[in-house]
């Protein structure tokens, strides 16, 4: 079973991605979390308008097996939220990079993107933990 | 197979009890209360008692057999607990009943009280909370109101290490307090550096599991306990390990401020289904005037009587706690006294570790702290070599084919795929072989034929239940007959 890590989002090592669309920062959790988490179950998601800074823990996630808090990789403002995950909670092991996106927002300080891992470095990352 | 609902075995105009004809005149229910759709089944005495008492042969439970639930320690229940539970002089008293008429009781609850205080190492215990949750928020709550006694009520966090059941951070958050999160080391421990990190004078303690939940003593305990201090912090110890350290360690001697029992683990009173609960605090002479009111005192005349703590948090719980539950606690600590009690935690322990050994010997399951002696319970993972595809879940399924309650599952968070064991200390070698002999047979099942373990468990009264949609979807009542 391997997992997916596309190269058009930027990865947290607290296993969220962040994809910029050139306005906005949209945010999910990776492939990796959500078969770490197995079945999702419930979503709460944060309000729309809500400050966040980089590193708050903004959505709660949980699954059969746990409960687990997402933090925002970036700070601004959360201009729109993925309704859709509320009742349909299972998005987010069927589509993690797609359908299953958290939240937007509006960056206030874009350099933050440059903290997070490309592609490689995440899967690496991963291996390493995965063996540890 | 599945057992029909009692809702099915329903037959119109069924009775159980023949009632005779009313002599007084019927008054209609109001019609605004009336629920006919309720399908209240009609059945007779003997379909009742029937359906009951076969859906209690299903049940499992610790005097059926093995029961490892790590973090629960679910042990063997003496059954002279119930005696004296069911003692009339305690049975027909009143919790409002006139002190002067239930010394007795009194006496029990005082010293109860004293027998903690000696076994934990603190010095006064208040034993109303209900459950080791509930201690947990009163312990945080009168850690709260000793600060702002201190002249310290701006601190307002505590700092819990990864390793913390979910009741920590909850009764932390319930009290109005925020919850800072401290990683463990490589070795288990609380990671030093981040605690030093985080201590400053907005902290209001630190909450410990020590034995913690990965089933190992923290080795910096006493450094720990140092550093909260030194930065004005109290030191809450989450006592639910407890049995591993009875007789050998006292917290209070380690520098821990405040602690509960769960007397439902330690102290062999029934649980899981068979509860109440009940979570006695203690605490150091500094808090004990914030304990909940009342508590037991013995006056100068040899009199027992109520007390009210001068700055008590209040009540947590009506009248004295599970006051049933004390008896059967009391009961287990008088039948094994101060070296029994000792005996206890060591065999606990070394029933843990003669299985962690084993397990380690056969190498089927990781042990991520193997490396190190545990205390009474011990962290596998499911992981087993050369199976591709099997996850813990599935091997815990297949384990109540064998007849054995599955160990705790991906509990403690921080160890993927846990598999948290322990055996307490009153099973005998052969169980414990009997048990890692069924793991060493689904470990090769796993690599041979991996579905008979997705699809178990084969033998129990319902094959796999489907957990994801019981948990999206929670209907919990039967919606038609
Ligand atoms: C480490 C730990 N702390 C606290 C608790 C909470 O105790 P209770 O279930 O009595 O509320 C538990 C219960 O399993 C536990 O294992």
């Amino acid at each position: 079973m391997s997992l997916n890590y596309p190269n058009d989002v930027r990865y947290a090592k607290t296993d969220e991605w962040a994809r910029y669309d050139g306005e906005l920062v949209v945010v999910g959790v990776s492939d990796y979390a959500q078969d770490a988490l197995s079945d999702v179950v419930f979503v709460e998601l944060p309000a729309l308008g809500d400050v966040v800074a980089a590193g708050d823990e903004v959505v709660t996630v949980e699954s059969v097996k746990a409960a687990a808090e997402v933090v925002t990789p970036v700070s601004g403002e959360v201009v729109a939220v993925n309704a859709a995950l509320e009742d349909t909670p299972e998005l987010i092991n069927t589509d993690p990079y797609g359908e299953a996106w958290f939240f937007k927002v509006k960056p206030s300080d874009l350099s933050e993107l440059d903290a997070l891992l490309d592609a490689a470095a995440y899967e690496a990352y991963n291996a390493e933990r995965e063996d540890h | 197979m599945a057992d029909d609902f009692i809702y099915e075995l329903s037959s119109p105009g069924r009775v159980g009890v023949a009632l005779p004809d009313s002599d007084v005149p019927e008054t209609p229910i109001p019609a605004d209360t009336l629920r006919p759709e309720l399908p209240l089944p009609e059945l007779s005495e003997v379909d009742v008692v029937r359906h009951y008492v076969r859906l209690s042969t299903k049940n499992y439970g610790v005097d059926t057999g093995f029961y490892p639930l790590g973090s629960c320690t679910m042990k063997y229940n003496p059954k002279i607990n119930e005696q004296t539970a069911r003692l009339p002089g305690f049975t027909n008293i009143h919790p409002l009943q006139d002190p002067v008429t239930v010394q007795g009781a009194m006496q029990l609850l005082y010293e109860m009280q004293d027998m903690l205080a000696e076994i934990s190492g603190l010095d006064a215990v208040t034993l109303q909370p209900s459950a080791g949750a509930q201690g947990e928020f009163t312990g945080v709550l009168i850690m709260r109101k000793a600060q702002i006694a201190r002249g310290q009520g701006h601190r307002d966090k505590i700092l819990i290490p990864d390793s913390a059941h979910g009741t920590n951070p909850a009764s932390t958050a319930m009290s109005g307090l925020h919850v800072v999160e401290i990683a463990s080391d490589a070795d288990g421990n609380v990671d030093i550096e981040q605690l030093k990190a985080h201590l400053d004078d907005t902290v209001v303690g630190l909450m410990i599991t020590n034995p913690s939940t990965l089933g190992l003593f923290d080795q910096n305990i006493v450094e720990v306990c140092r550093l909260v201090h030194e930065a004005g912090g109290l030191v809450y110890g989450d006592g639910a390990n407890l049995n591993a350290i009875m007789g050998i360690v006292r917290p209070g001697d380690l520098g821990i401020d405040v602690m509960h029992f769960n007397l439902h683990k330690t102290f062999s009173t029934p649980h899981g289904g068979g509860g109440p609960g009940s979570g006695p605090v203690g605490v150091v002479a500094e808090l004990a005037p914030f304990l909940p009111a009342p508590v037991v005192g013995l006056s100068a005349e040899g009199e027992y009587e109520w007390v009210w703590p001068a700055q008590s948090i209040g009540r947590v719980r009506s009248f004295h706690g599970n006051f049933g539950v004390i008896v059967r606690a009391y009961t287990y600590i008088r039948m094994h006294g101060a070296v029994g009690l000792r005996r206890v935690s060591e065999d606990a322990v070394l029933n843990a570790n003669y299985m962690q050994a084993r397990l380690l010997e056969l190498g089927d399951y990781p042990v991520p702290h193997g490396d190190r002696y545990c205390m009474h319970e011990f962290v596998a993972q499911g992981k087993i070599a050369g199976a591709e595809g099997i996850h813990t879940l599935d091997i815990a399924k297949r384990l109540i084919d064998f007849d054995y309650h599955p160990p705790t599952i991906y509990f403690p968070l921080i160890v993927p795929e846990a598999l948290m064991i322990e055996p307490t200390e009153t099973e005998s070698k052969e169980t414990l072989d009997g048990f890692i002999a069924a793991l060493t047979q689904i470990a090769d099942e796993a690599r041979s034929d991996p579905e008979l373990l997705h699809t178990a468990p084969h033998h129990a009264p319902t094959r796999r239940l489907d957990e994801v949609r019981a948990a999206r979807q929670p209907i919990l009542a039967k919606t038609s007959a």
